[in-house]
């Protein structure tokens, strides 16, 4: 099709366009309006028979308890697909430099790099300083958001990525290694699988103790405490642990295929 | 809608305008971030401080750091292909 053909067309389809929008727009509902009967039901039933004072967080892990399981396998199957993927590519990778260096011998001399080194140290005092600030606080901001989650605004997935940038605040300081050495690949796998699996396992919990899959089978407490609410602060630590895992794991695989450099691959 | 709010929606819309201008990667990622954090204000100013929280987790730092990644890993690639033709 020719420029000026389909500027005829657009002469033709764009103020069509135009118009259905404008009518669109003029049937919206004002703004706020809200005619919903669903949010008023969760309010009351939330706080009054689950003692929950974070509608949001009440209404993932109790009304719809069994949608936020898929959503954690969900994201576990994307983690351990990615990881098996990079991990799987970098195996070959290695292989085939590896060869290359046998085949002409003196390959690996090119250029001083160990394999294990990494090439991200242009990190300023300043910086390093703050990061050591911020990796407690991320830490405790963290661990804030995960068992207040039925309580305040925020809940296991908010808090496990909070968490889980403690860590990476060692990396903006320039230390990789040292992050790896505080998260090793082998924890997070650990910590990822127990998460998910606790989820799971409270849900059995609540098949086994209240008849219910999900059903929540602990006491309520008062509303407003921290051990309160039910099940619900343990299923946010579990998905709370899933999520700093999950996010740790995917970063650290990316930033390994970034970062590390490799014999004779970046001289 | 308050004032708050208005001014929230208008910081969206200028960020997200400037992402789309900005043409150099890293840079987008930058403007990026500064644009999740701009939608965190207009969550919180229309009373959602959950998707806020979320919204500034993932703009912040969970999308970033992946890719930054990227780019410096396809800018390693690109570098070695440069070595490799001036090799032969």
């Amino acid at each position: 099709m020719s420029p000026r053909a389909r500027l005829g067309l657009f002469a033709l389809a764009g103020p069509g366009l135009l118009a259905v929008l404008v009518i669109g727009f003029l049937g919206l509902p004002a703004f706020g309006d809200y005619h919903g009967v669903y949010g008023l039901v969760v309010d009351g039933v939330e706080l009054g028979e689950r003692h929950a004072t974070d509608m949001v967080t009440a209404l993932n892990f109790d009304v719809r308890a069994f949608d936020t399981l898929g959503e954690e396998y969900l994201l576990f199957a994307s983690v351990v697909g990615v990881v098996v993927l990079l991990r799987q590519l970098r195996g070959e990778h290695d292989d085939e430099r590896g060869e290359a260096e046998r085949e002409d011998g003196e390959g690996g001399e090119r250029d001083g790099h160990d394999g294990s080194e990494h090439a991200f140290a242009g990190a300023s005092d300043a910086l390093r300083g703050l990061s050591l600030v911020l990796v407690p606080m991320l830490i405790a901001l963290g661990v804030y958001l995960v068992i207040h989650g039925a309580l305040t605004p925020g809940g296991g997935f908010q808090g496990g990525v909070v968490l889980a940038a403690g860590p990476i605040a060692v990396l903006v300081a320039g230390r990789y290694l040292a992050m790896k050495r505080l998260a090793p690949d082998w924890a997070l796998e650990a910590l990822e699988a127990a998460g998910a699996g606790a989820y799971a396992l409270l849900g059995l919990g609540g098949l086994v103790l209240a008849g219910v899959f999900m059903k929540n089978f602990l006491p309520l407490g008062i509303p407003g405490h921290l051990l309160s609410a039910g099940s619900m602060p343990l299923n946010s630590i579990g998905v709370g642990l899933e999520v700093t895992g999950a996010f740790l794991l995917v970063w650290s695989e990316f930033l390994d295929q970034a970062l590390l450099v490799r014999r004779g691959a970046d001289g | 809608m308050s004032v708050v709010q208005a001014v929230a929606l208008l910081t969206v819309a200028c960020a997200g305008t400037a992402v789309v201008l900005i043409g150099e990667p890293l840079r987008q990622i930058l403007a990026l971030g500064v644009y999740g954090l701009t939608l965190t204000v207009l969550f919180f100013a229309l009373q959602a401080p959950d998707v806020a929280l979320s919204e500034i987790v993932v703009s912040s730092l969970g999308l970033p750091l992946i890719a930054i990644a990227a780019l410096r890993k396809i800018r390693q690639q690109e570098r070695r292909h440069e070595q490799d033709e001036r090799r032969g």
